[in-house]
């Protein structure tokens, strides 16, 4: 049976990870290559980095970090942050990401997402929306969640996935940050509409958060997060042994980290 | 020991290389036929459409030389699409010949798994060992039950005795393939963690 994912997120700039980090046991916090190692052997499902950088200088910071990353981990990794041409696919894949998110440049050119899926693959292409309920209406924010597009969220993203979009990452702005538990309404409402995996992000506070999550919405296929986990208040272990115990399918590591090699049958 | 990773211009080799590297095992992407044809151990990775990337194997001539070797007895791993260019055929969007080195047909998942499932299957899954899986040197580091992840649209069907390994997706679904000295891997082994490297490992040391 296929599992439940747990995704912690990344934010980077300027080739470091920046907010709420706030490990111990870890010399630096925040490098991206550090921490990704970090949660890749605590076990996570695969790993999103987020490029917020604004400067070109960063822009190739940000490219030599991703291709540090990927030699160091063997799980499925997502970039997302400042992609809005091919060549920003053909950039960070190359650099060895999984899978591409894409959100302002999708909303500038929905195109993006058709000819990425063209050439990538439809599991290669992830529409990541920041949603909020504006005026009785789910509505698409851009630019991290600043200006209001006047999209009708639902809507959009079946247009995303009909465009070749195969993964979802529906992020709530009405629940971000409150640490009440993801947004169930709101992700309900997607599940419902779309036909391919979607992600939640957005309001995760702790464990029993998860086990709602996935409980309430069988169709949910994977949970993101990222201060929980950077604070420690969240342990993945934790997390996957939760989910377990109550009965929600869940990859938990066998044997320790590192000890990978030796267990012939 | 020399791996020859087969570069035929579809995907991105990067993580492949980098988990050989990992397991200490000298691997590199190449598309000279020289060097794959001398190689003692050949891997076939593979993503995007089925006849798209037969069409880039034949032209460049490596279908020959993958398959010249593999009848020679040396080791061959495909990966992903890379697993399914070795059956017969193929039926995503149209029909398109494979490398035939293990009999089967490439057919949509959506035929067999029930309707609320969701295409691709994508995700961390566990291996279910066929009773000829519990002896397949590939899985000889691997225990039963042990998650490894998934990415496709497409599975290997009528493989009969070929199969070593299927994950439940409402359906069985081929997960690993064997027939003397050619393996496959539906689910990426670069992308599997431990459990994927340890794979790796069996297929440089065990195969």
């Amino acid at each position: 049976m296929i599992t439940k994912r747990i995704i912690p997120c990344l934010d980077v700039r300027d080739g470091r990870v920046v907010k709420g980090v706030n490990f111990t046991g870890l010399r630096d916090v925040s490098s991206p290559v550090a921490l990704g190692k970090y949660y890749s052997d605590a076990g996570a499902d695969e790993l999103v980095f987020y490029d917020i950088t604004a400067s070109a200088e960063g822009r190739r910071l940000f490219t030599d970090v991703l291709r540090e990353v990927a030699r160091t981990i063997f799980i499925p990794l997502t970039v997302g942050g400042g992609i809005n041409t091919l060549e920003d696919f053909d950039r960070v894949l190359k650099c060895g990401a999984d899978k591409v998110s894409v959100n302002s440049g999708a909303i500038r050119d929905p195109n993006l997402i058709l000819e990425a899926a063209r050439r990538y693959g439809d599991q290669c292409v992830v529409i990541s929306a920041d949603v909020k309920r504006v005026e009785g209406q789910f509505r698409v924010f851009a630019r991290g969640g600043r200006d209001d597009t006047g999209l009708e969220a639902i809507g959009w993203l079946k247009k995303c996935v009909g465009l070749g979009a195969g993964e979802v990452v529906l992020n709530s702005i009405d629940t971000d940050g409150v640490k009440r538990g993801f947004d169930l309404e709101m992700l309900d409402a997607v599940c419902n509409a779309v036909s391919v995996p979607v992600i939640a992000s957005g309001g995760a506070g702790c464990i029993e958060d998860f086990v709602r999550l996935f409980q309430t919405l069988p169709k949910v296929d994977a949970g993101l997060a990222a201060s929980i986990f950077h604070f420690g208040e969240v342990k993945l272990q934790d997390l996957k042994a939760a989910l377990a115990e109550n009965g929600i399918p869940a990859r938990i590591l066998s044997q320790a980290p590192g000890s990978a090699g030796e267990s012939p049958r | 020991m020399k791996i020859a990773i087969v570069d035929y211009g579809v995907g991105n080799l990067f993580s492949l290389q980098s988990s050989f590297a990992a397991i200490g095992a000298d691997a590199s992407a190449t598309g000279d036929g020289e060097v794959i044809a001398g190689a003692e151990r050949i891997v076939l990775p593979g993503v995007g459409a089925f006849g798209d990337a037969a069409d880039k194997l034949r032209r460049s001539g490596l279908d020959r030389v993958v398959k010249a070797a593999a009848e020679r007895g040396t080791p061959l791993l495909g990966i992903c699409l890379g697993m399914q260019l070795l059956l017969e055929k193929s039926f995503e969007y149209g029909v398109h010949d494979g490398l035939g080195l293990i009999p089967g047909a490439v057919l949509p998942i959506r035929d067999v798994i029930p309707p609320d499932y969701k295409i691709p299957h994508i995700g961390w899954n566990a291996l279910d060992f066929t009773s000829a899986g519990e002896h397949c040197p590939l899985l000889g580091r691997v225990r039963p039950g042990e998650y490894v992840y998934f990415v496709h649209s497409y599975y290997a069907a009528r493989c009969g005795e070929s199969v070593m390994a299927t994950a439940d997706y409402g359906a069985p679904l081929t997960a690993c393939i064997r027939r003397d000295n050619v393996y496959g891997c539906q689910f990426h082994p670069e992308k599997s963690g431990g459990m994927g490297l340890n794979i790796l490992r069996a297929f440089c040391y065990d195969c």
